[in-house]
């Protein structure tokens, strides 16, 4: 589901900013930034971009998506890498949309789009060849294995950068390739399934008490942040660009 | 906390299941799950390329069918087998009860056959005055107990000893015993005059060497070879796309199917079929009938769902599966539960398929099924095709629930209207619902998670000042 791409990639990139950090984690996006500036990268934003159509492609509304999808088109154009801060949206550009194109006459514009798209973290690794992060970053941090990395190089990518860093202690905790329940529409249209998933989750992950949960996909941390919190349980989260940001204050 | 409200069939099971049911069914799947990890990681390097290479065996044994099938045809006629083809449930049900008619008997003992359950063929054959006994442990305690079996390896996954012991109490099998050993005992000695009075064996079969007609069987208990010692008749029901080409190329997927399905390196017991008895053996079934089975796989290998043709059944898929672990197979109301019956049931279900479109939407598209998948079937994508499906054909169990995604699509794809949502999300309700396509049922969310405080906007914002500033 993954496609092999040139590198080292271009630092002159396109930022995809995801609907999610757009409404809710202003900050993840803004840390994404950061980051690859920090890497001397130039970051545009294209100003007109929305979402990436995934919401509705999960929920099986795919003449929605690839209107979206299309607009997304439209907006990302040239040759510039394309970085998302979330896997999930990632594969929707590079996995997703090529299926939902597959027999559209425009499915040569989703693959171009499909090979310049880069999740953050495999950006930096595999992109960049950067596998050392400088900078302290002294806590015990949970890393939530988004599913969306399945079959991807962007769960190795996160793990290199984050043992890099001075001062970090990842802590493994238990069925860590369990999914959190989230899913997008699942998570409204299987809300007992999806409970019973999160609230699991969020046990195995206070069971190893981190200071921090971390994941590379904003979707996984409103789910198991939204049980988190309705439960009191005071885990803060982060996404991997807020910790890279935040080592490289510290 | 109070369970949320629900409109889908299965999230209802899972919220409404007994904890002991839910606990027996959570447990044994994830034990499976990990003795598979351990077992497959311990003795290949790279497993995953191993499963690779199994799906494209596979792949390319389907798509040459018409040239596999006849070649499997001859080579099992060469062997003094029987061949029939029959194209649905009813015509594979009519042909066995023929054999039976033709050759006067009375009794049959089966051995785990997942066809036989997709068939019917139990209540078939009882229904036309025939004796049907299931063998294999697990789907003989179905039996008595009137259940349907919830797993495609361990078909009573949601039961636990106390109630076995109960069913053999009732049934007049001993005093309550729930010592699994004893009730092992029990069976085995209640079912070993079964196999002597037994007139017919019919069986499933997990591969057919189309190169040498080859039926492998792999069980267990050996329950599969006692069904052939003592009867006359062997019956193999067998789905067209249990093919493999050759028996090379068996290794890999004995190896596979038992590491993969119960953590196994091989199973107990694995027969080689090869013909009924030569007339210089003993013993051995006089007779032996294959019966290819269609009902519906010649449709799913014209669909763009093919791939799940490769299954070979070993459950690896449901034990992972974070949905199956929370609602079991009954919750999927066929005969293939979990992740490969999302897929399957509602394909094999034909003009059926609107009763269970809502299947494919019981998932998070975690994609630990594929990752498991022992012949790589892609199950994510193809859950989201029937997904796809079923609102192209406005199939309502398929979309209960699910918000509408127009509104979202139309903010999605025209951009001052959505920046203007982002920064009005606070006041207009619609902005941050469209866009987490919660319309309808933003309580589901609620009522179990927090939202986190709207900031729609503020990265824009930001993004645009420090331009400015630069």
């Amino acid at each position: 589901m993954h496609l092999e791409r040139a590198t080292p990639a271009s630092r002159d990139i396109q930022l995809m900013a995801t609907c999610l950090c757009d409404a809710f984690f202003d900050d993840v996006a803004q840390a994404t930034v950061e980051v690859l500036e920090h890497l001397g990268c130039t970051v545009e934003f294209p100003e007109d971009q929305t979402c990436c159509g995934q919401p509705a492609f999960n929920a099986g509304d795919w003449n929605a998506s690839r209107k979206v999808v299309r607009h997304g088109l439209s907006v990302f154009k040239g040759d510039k890498p394309v970085i998302v801060p979330s896997g999930s949206c990632a594969a929707m550009n590079f996995h997703g949309a090529l299926l939902e194109f597959e027999k559209e006459p425009d499915l040569p514009a989703v693959q171009q789009m499909a090979g310049r798209t880069w999740e953050l973290a495999d950006y930096i690794v595999n992109g960049l060849g950067v596998t050392e992060w400088p900078g302290k970053f002294p806590h015990r941090v949970a890393l939530h294995r988004s599913c969306h990395l399945r079959g991807t190089p962007s769960g190795e990518a996160a793990l290199t950068l984050l043992n890099s860093i001075e001062g970090i202690e990842v802590v493994p905790f238990g069925e860590a390739e369990q999914c959190c329940g989230f899913g997008g529409a699942f998570s409204v249209s299987f809300p007992n399934v999806s409970k019973a998933m999160g609230q699991l989750k969020v046990e195995h992950i206070l069971e190893v008490q981190p200071e921090y949960l971390a994941a590379l996909d904003m979707g996984c941390l409103l789910h198991i942040g939204g049980i988190i919190d309705k439960e009191n349980k005071g885990l803060p989260r982060l996404h991997l660009a807020q910790i890279l940001r935040d080592a490289l204050k510290g | 906390m109070v369970s949320p409200k629900t409109f889908q069939q299965i999230d209802k099971t899972a919220r409404d299941m007994e904890r002991g049911v839910h606990d027996s069914i959570h447990n044994g799947a994830k034990v499976t799950s990990e003795k598979r990890y351990a077992t497959l990681w311990h003795d290949y390097p790279d497993p995953d390329k191993l499963r690779e290479l199994a799906g494209k065996i596979k792949q390319h044994t389907l798509e040459h069918l018409d040239e596999y099938l006849p070649k499997a045809e001859a080579a099992l006629k060469g062997n003094g087998a029987q061949v029939h083809f029959a194209s649905d449930g009813d015509k594979a049900n009519e042909i066995i009860l023929k054999i039976m008619q033709q050759n006067g008997c009375k009794k049959m003992v089966k051995s785990k056959s997942m066809v036989s359950e997709e068939i019917h063929l139990g209540p078939y054959l009882e229904k036309n005055g025939m004796e049907c006994l299931e063998t294999d442990l697990g789907e003989f305690i179905i039996q008595i107990d009137d259940d349907h079996p919830s797993h495609i390896v361990k078909p009573i996954i949601h039961k636990n000893r106390r109630d076995v012991a109960k069913s053999f109490e009732r049934e007049g099998l001993g005093d309550y015993n729930d010592d699994p050993e004893t009730i092992t005992r029990r069976a085995r000695q209640f079912l070993r005059h079964k196999y002597l009075e037994a007139d017919v064996g019919l069986t499933g079969g997990n591969f057919v060497s189309a190169e040498s007609g080859r039926i492998v069987l792999i069980t267990n208990e050996g329950n599969a070879r006692f069904c052939m010692a003592a009867t006359k008749i062997h019956i193999a029901v067998i789905g067209i796309e249990k093919l493999v080409p050759s028996d090379r190329d068996l290794a890999l997927y004995l190896n596979l199917i038992a590491r993969s399905g119960t953590g196994q390196q091989l199973t107990v017991y694995s027969q080689f079929i090869n013909g009924p008895k030569a007339p210089n053996q003993p013993d051995g079934p006089e007779q032996m009938h294959v019966i290819f089975l269609d009902n519906r796989r010649t449709d799913v290998l014209a669909s763009d769902c093919r791939e799940i043709l490769r299954c070979i059944r070993c459950g690896a898929c449901l034990n992972v599966c974070p949905v199956y672990r929370q609602a079991g197979g009954h919750a999927y109301r066929s005969v293939y539960p979990g992740p490969v019956g999302a897929v399957l049931s509602p394909l094999l279900a034909g003009s059926r398929f609107p009763e269970l479109a809502d299947l494919p939407k019981a998932s998070s598209l975690c994609g630990a099924c594929n990752e498991v998948c022992p012949v790589n079937i892609p199950i994510p994508d193809l859950l989201l095709r029937l997904r796809d499906k079923g609102k192209r054909e406005h199939a309502k169990a398929a979309s209960a629930g699910t918000p509408p995604m127009g509104m979202y699509a139309l903010l999605a794809s025209q951009p001052h209207a959505w920046r203007g949502a982002m920064v009005m999300g606070k006041t207009v309700d619609y902005a941050p619902q469209a866009l987490m396509n919660i319309v309808p049922a933003a309580q589901a969310w609620t009522s179990v998670r927090k939202l986190p405080p709207w900031r729609g906007g503020k990265f824009r914002h930001w993004m645009k000042s420090r331009n400015k500033a630069g």
